[in-house]
């Protein structure tokens, strides 16, 4: 057969890794996936953060072949509950609550720890014959039939298309002058894992704060993740206090439903934020993930919108190389853009709204906002409609989140 | 850093710097999904979907391998710079593609050579061929509409493919639709081809096509129409075949 150009993919991240993954999958041996990122020298990963996979995202992790090593440890959120108060308040009205199921047996979502998922990815990639170099993407020059990408150890490789999944800072949108748009929230997220005397019985719970939004989201063993927002003065001042005093701004918040509570690592503060870049693609590349898009964490949709934008650009390439057109082709890379980019934006306008709508001390929006959960808690289909957005299975859905094969 | 991966044309003494300037223009003309091509981009996947798909169905291969035309040879008459030809190389085919321009060889030539793909180019006319030529696939897509005797043109198309072989042949079909649609609405209004570029008298309509093959002793065995949704800015397979239209002919022993 004739040779078939090589896809580079910069950043070996959630979103870099599955996609890799995904395209072995999809196109066979022919075509070679090499994955560049410096990380890939440092394993095991120790990332103590943990993330909420829906389901659509489970989909894709079970059709690449990861759900199976990460899934026993993955613990499933069986419902949910959402309250809006002021610190102060005694009590913490429910005004929403969800059984998290998206089908018979379904759960909405999940919680994985970081380092277990990427550990996984890793191995699996290997396993699959994605070439893994652990060196950086220093430069590109995009030509109309193919694209050279240089590493740091000074290859270069003639690749008919470059991924950017480079993250939130990502060089290469940089450097393809790619403007973002957005803003920053003077939010931060303090990230801490917790161990509990009672079992969460896989309830997750979001509590609206004035500061903004405080979610418990369970993991397995009586542990669980927070993901807690406060003004970025404030985070910055509570993730330095020393451990007695960071124990009691913690059980103001968390409360003492789950008995007696305690920090199991270091809390960290992580400035939140939300940008879209104005395209997601360039001559021969294409963007993914955190270099596309960071949105505002309230919805725990991050991860999520990176992992539909693998499945939709695995599947417009894959379909394009399965009629021999050249994966890199300008119309190829638009089908993606045009997949991805709007519900992009429509999910940043949603959360920025939500956070908006819950992140103040106004007793009419407070109001507003309580009827309007009231609502949706009391009509059984809108509250069906939001749980499938909310587990990604809403609109066009890219075939590897619909569970199938590509 | 940039690399130079492009090959140096310019380094033969037997090649004129200013044609090969020319003719990357025009490889680069064809190749722009944005330029004057773009109508044929846009129903391309179209096209190659519906070839891939039948040609995989006759010789009993997968169309989810990348290597699935593997072994076949295959003609592309009125090739262009080539935008049929390249993908089904890439899929494995062994392709010869003819144009009786030169600079559309030439064009297709420099493209296939900086994509790494090896087809057979040549610029000449499906008469012109060596008669004892066999082909597994014969591709006569947007070619009919053109020649002046499509009775003697179909008889060489059949002749040239094996008997296990399929024929694969799109063109316009001739109907108030298509005389509305292809000339006044493609040529006059929207612009997306040159006035001149087809003459309506000459479209084909399925029953003459069905006329021409069975006198080879070809039958049709799929057809399909292919139609353009103004609002989503798409083209797509339909029963309609008034306008544009694709059939596959086999061999009816």
């Amino acid at each position: 057969m004739a040779a078939q150009r090589s896809i580079v993919i910069c950043g070996g991240a959630f979103a870099g890794l599955a996609l890799a993954l995904a395209l072995r999958q999809g196109l066979g041996p022919d075509v070679p996936v090499i994955v560049a990122d410096p990380a890939l020298a440092s394993r095991p990963s120790r990332d103590p953060r943990a993330t909420a996979i829906v389901a659509a995202c489970r989909r894709l992790f079970e059709a690449i072949g990861v759900w199976e090593v990460v899934g026993p440890d993955a613990q499933p959120i069986l419902d949910m509950v959402v309250t809006d108060s002021k610190l102060e308040d005694a009590t913490r009205p429910v005004f929403l609550t969800f059984a998290g199921n998206v089908e018979p047996g379904e759960p909405f979502a999940h919680m994985v720890e970081n380092r277990l998922l990427i550990d996984a990815l890793v191995q699996h990639a290997e396993a699959a014959g994605v070439t893994l170099r652990a060196t950086a993407v220093t430069t590109y020059d995009a030509q109309p039939e193919h694209i050279a990408v240089t590493l740091a150890d000074g290859s270069t490789i003639e690749a008919s298309l470059l991924v950017a999944a480079d993250g939130a800072r990502s060089k290469l949108r940089e450097r393809a002058g790619i403007a973002t748009h957005g803003w920053d929230y003077d939010q931060s997220g303090i990230v801490v894992t917790v161990g509990h005397e009672r079992d969460h019985q896989g309830r997750a719970e979001e509590h609206f704060l004035p500061a903004g939004p405080f979610a418990i989201l369970p993991l397995k063993g009586k542990r669980s993740s927070l993901v807690w927002s406060e003004s970025r003065r404030e985070a910055a001042r509570i993730v330095a206090l020393p451990d007695d005093e960071f124990h009691a701004e913690l059980e103001k918040r968390f409360g003492l439903h789950l008995g007696e509570v305690k920090a199991l690592d270091r809390p960290r503060a992580f400035p939140l934020g939300y940008f879209v870049a104005r395209s997601f693609i360039a001559d021969r590349m294409a963007l993914i993930g955190d270099a596309a898009h960071v949105i505002h964490p309230i919805a725990g949709q991050g991860l999520n919108m990176g992992l539909k934008d693998v499945a939709a650009l695995a599947e417009v390439i894959v379909d394009a190389a399965r009629l021999g057109i050249d994966p890199g082709q300008a119309d190829v890379l638009e089908r993606y853009q045009r997949w991805r980019r709007f519900d992009t934006v429509a999910m940043g306008v949603a959360t920025n709204s939500l956070n908006f709508l819950f992140s103040n001390e106004s007793t009419l929006l407070r109001g507003v906002r309580d009827i309007g959960l009231g609502l949706v808690d009391r009509l059984p289909p809108l509250k069906s409609m939001f749980i499938k957005q909310a587990a990604g299975l809403s609109g066009e859905v890219p075939r590897l989140l619909r569970g199938e094969a590509l | 850093m940039t690399t130079q991966t492009e090959t140096s044309h310019a380094a033969s003494p037997s090649v004129d710097p200013d044609e090969v300037a020319k003719f990357s223009k025009l490889s680069a003309e064809w190749w722009d999904p944005h330029g004057k091509m773009a109508p044929l981009h846009k129903i391309n996947p179209l096209r190659l979907a519906f070839i891939r798909d039948a040609v995989c169905r006759k010789f009993d291969r997968s169309a989810r391998s990348l290597n699935c035309l593997s072994g076949l040879r295959m003609l592309d008459i009125g090739c262009g710079a080539g935008l049929l030809c390249e993908p089904f190389a890439r899929l494995g085919a062994q392709v010869i593609g003819v144009d009786p321009s030169e600079s559309n060889i030439a064009a297709a030539k420099l493209h296939a050579e900086r994509s790494h793909l090896s087809i057979d180019y040549r610029c000449t006319t499906l008469e012109q061929m060596d008669a004892r030529e066999r082909f597994d696939i014969v591709l006569a897509m947007e070619v009919v509409e053109h020649v002046t005797d499509v009775g003697a043109f179909l008889d060489r198309c059949a002749a040239i493919m094996k008997p296990s072989g399929l024929m694969v042949v799109s063109t316009l079909n001739r109907t108030w639709k298509s005389f509305a649609l292809a000339i006044v609405g493609a040529e006059y209004v929207l612009r997306w081809l040159p006035r001149g570029t087809h003459q309506w008298e000459k479209f084909v309509t399925p029953e003459e096509l069905t006329r021409h093959l069975e006198r080879n002793k070809l039958g049709i065995t799929e057809q399909a129409g292919v139609v353009y949704s103004p609002f989503a800015d798409r083209w797509s397979t339909s029963s309609d075949m008034d306008v544009n239209y694709m059939v596959v002919a086999e061999s009816l022993e």
